[in-house]
């Protein structure tokens, strides 16, 4: 949402949600956004009021929201895992989805491991399996985020498999209560076919480099250990900070990956920029 | 008080897979399944060490899949009921699925003590299929009681029938145990169930001291085969319990042939507590770490007390292996 109201080229105009007073919420009414508890059906009240949806609530939820986008034609950035738009990954595949009306960004284990696999991909004659552990903080795992751990789970491991043409995939998600909360870290495992070491080396560091572009606190903090087939590197995401804390580079990432789509799409189509958010809980 | 019933929830086809890398054969499975159901033990739980769903690269890659392994256990378990372990951003919700195919009996779904909430789901999936669920308080020793009733208590109102509390570091002292299973027993009204690692010598004791304060199931496996030093012996704990003159469905004389199938084909070294173990008790890391903490920092060449230490401030759960590989690589790096 705040990245939303920073952003040049959207213009946020409403932040609706279920509660009046979840924190987004309240977030959104102190910044003068203009807000309503009504959900969805306040939504397509106002529905030519709008261009672009973000929509943070919870994979069963967009599944119902979508019927009405759909209805509509509006463009959709979904940020759970209901994959039921174009799975998207910014810096591997944004280009080719200027025609998408629904756009799925996967998940927040998603966004910050996709890239790397994507660089193996490329580094590597075949990807015969990508696994992917992430850790998050407690605080940063709002109620939607406990209760989609399945589709967490399937989504992350989905994508995984259709970026990197590899035929098995694993997810993981711990959330940790330590206090002070740590950051986002998310480890991936691969097993590969003639993996060039120093191609890997340098396309894993010239993926970092993108994406710190619109995540400026993604970096690599174990480089690329290659041992026979077997590869293993990890990153950690510190957010921007600016309404939610540091740590919390999980919610960072897939919201800067939101926006970057949003941007991308109002920039090549003459779409609008009238920007609504949609949260359950922190978002 | 005396005369009450006490389960014995077996979980040393489970955690002892942790013990030698997930590599239980079939074989083994099915032997041990069919001793320990003629033995009279209530549950039997089987599985890669993290539970349904969690053979990879990370936790290490079981050497039989999971339907496999419950498909044989099922086969074998005629009296006994079969568990499972289930932690809610490992396993899937399709593992369970098959699970309950193959006719799983008892769910036990875990999450660390301070994260109830995300096994809500899992647990109403498994209650609108009737089925038999256990919520699992992973590493409770960094909760105090009052935090562990109130997670507790959200697993109950999702459907739980009973509560495991684990002591996934063999961090606790009786009097630890004592005071939290109280709490529960006190305020819960539903089964209690402790589960005690024995990095501090203190696994059966604290057993002990859980079925005192209440706790009406134990975890316990075959000469304590389990993660780190391993876990509350069966042997030891049932005969101390017949002792004690506590009521149970098995009988110490009928683990003696089980105990020793055990020690001869399964067990490739029986546990014991090792420096590395009582470091990681004392430092509340989860107990399967020591194993690989200490491979981690001979293949990194850093000191394994100085990791230990480092991985501790950073307040690691259960199942960060990755976070360990990183830190020993950040340690070596320094070092340079």
């Amino acid at each position: 949402m705040c990245k939303t109201i920073n952003s040049k080229e959207l213009d946020l105009r409403f932040v609706v949600g279920r509660r009046s007073d979840s924190p987004g919420m309240k977030e959104a009414m102190l910044r003068g956004v203009a807000t309503s508890s009504e959900g969805i059906a306040y939504l397509e009240d106002n529905i030519d009021k709008i261009d672009i949806v973000f929509d943070a609530t919870s994979a069963s939820s967009h599944a119902e929201h979508d019927r009405v986008f759909s209805k509509h034609d509006k463009f959709v950035v979904d940020l759970t895992p209901a994959k039921l738009g174009e799975l998207c990954v910014p810096v591997i595949n944004m280009e080719s989805l200027k025609d998408s009306r629904n756009i799925n960004l996967i998940t927040c284990g998603g966004q910050a491991s996709l890239p790397l696999a994507y660089a193996l991909k490329n580094s590597c004659e075949k990807v015969l399996y990508v696994e992917v552990i992430s850790s998050i903080s407690s605080d940063s795992a709002g109620i939607a985020t406990r209760e989609n751990l399945n589709e967490y789970v399937e989504t992350t491991e989905f994508a995984l498999r259709k970026f990197t043409n590899a035929e098995a995939s694993k997810a993981i998600l711990n959330i940790n209560p330590a206090v002070p909360q740590v950051c986002m870290q998310t480890t991936l495992y691969a097993r590969c076919e003639k993996v060039d070491i120093e191609r890997l080396k340098s396309n894993v560091s010239s993926v970092v480099k993108k994406v710190k572009e619109y995540v400026p606190g993604y970096s690599l903090v174990l480089e690329p250990l290659v041992d026979s087939g077997s590869v293993t590197l990890a990153v950690q995401v510190y957010g921007s900070g600016d309404y939610l804390p540091e740590y919390s580079g999980n919610l960072d990432i897939i919201n800067s990956a939101a926006i970057a789509v949003a941007n991308f799409k109002s920039k090549v189509s003459d779409a609008g920029s009238r920007a609504v958010a949609i949260e359950e809980g922190l978002a | 008080m005396k005369n009450k019933h006490i389960s014995i929830s077996d979980c040393s086809l489970r955690d002892g897979n942790h013990a030698i890398k997930h590599q239980l054969s079939v074989e083994q499975i099915a032997n041990y399944c069919k001793g320990a159901d003629r033995a009279g033990l209530d549950i039997i739980e089987v599985g890669h060490g993290y539970g349904l769903g969690a053979s990879s690269s990370a936790f290490g890659v079981a050497k039989v899949d999971d339907e496999t392994m419950l498909s044989v256990a099922r086969e074998n378990c005629k009296r006994s009921k079969l568990g499972i372990h289930f932690v809610p951003g490992v396993g899937k919700h399709s593992d369970l699925d098959m699970a309950i195919e193959i006719g799983v009996d008892v769910f036990r779904i875990a999450s660390h003590c301070t994260e109830g909430n995300i096994t809500y789901r899992p647990i109403q999936y498994l209650k609108a299929k009737d089925k038999m669920v256990y919520g699992v308080l992973i590493m409770s020793h960094m909760a105090d009681a009052k935090r562990l009733l109130k997670e507790a208590s959200g697993m109950k109102a999702a459907g739980a029938d009973g509560i495991v509390l684990m002591d996934s570091a063999g961090y606790s002292t009786p009097d630890i145990v004592s005071e939290k299973v109280s709490v529960l027993y006190e305020n819960l009204g539903i089964t209690i169930a402790y589960h005690a690692h024995n990095n501090l010598g203190l696994a059966v004791a604290n057993s002990i001291a859980a079925v005192e304060s209440g706790a009406e199931m134990v975890d316990a496996t075959i000469k304590g085969f389990g993660a780190g030093s391993g876990n509350t012996q069966l042997e030891a704990v049932v005969a101390v319990f017949e002792r004690y003159g506590y009521k149970m469905n098995v009988k110490f004389k009928d683990l003696v042939n089980l105990s020793l199938y055990a020690e001869n084909s399964i067990i490739s070294s029986v546990p014991d507590i090792k420096a590395i173990n009582i470091m990681t008790g004392m430092h509340g890391l989860f107990t399967g770490y020591g194993t690989y903490v200490q491979k981690v920092s001979s293949d990194f060449g850093v000191d394994v007390f100085e990791l230990c230490e480092r991985l501790a401030s950073r307040k690691l759960v259960a199942s960060q292996e990755d976070i360990i590989l990183e830190e020993a690589s950040k340690m070596a790096k320094k070092a340079v």
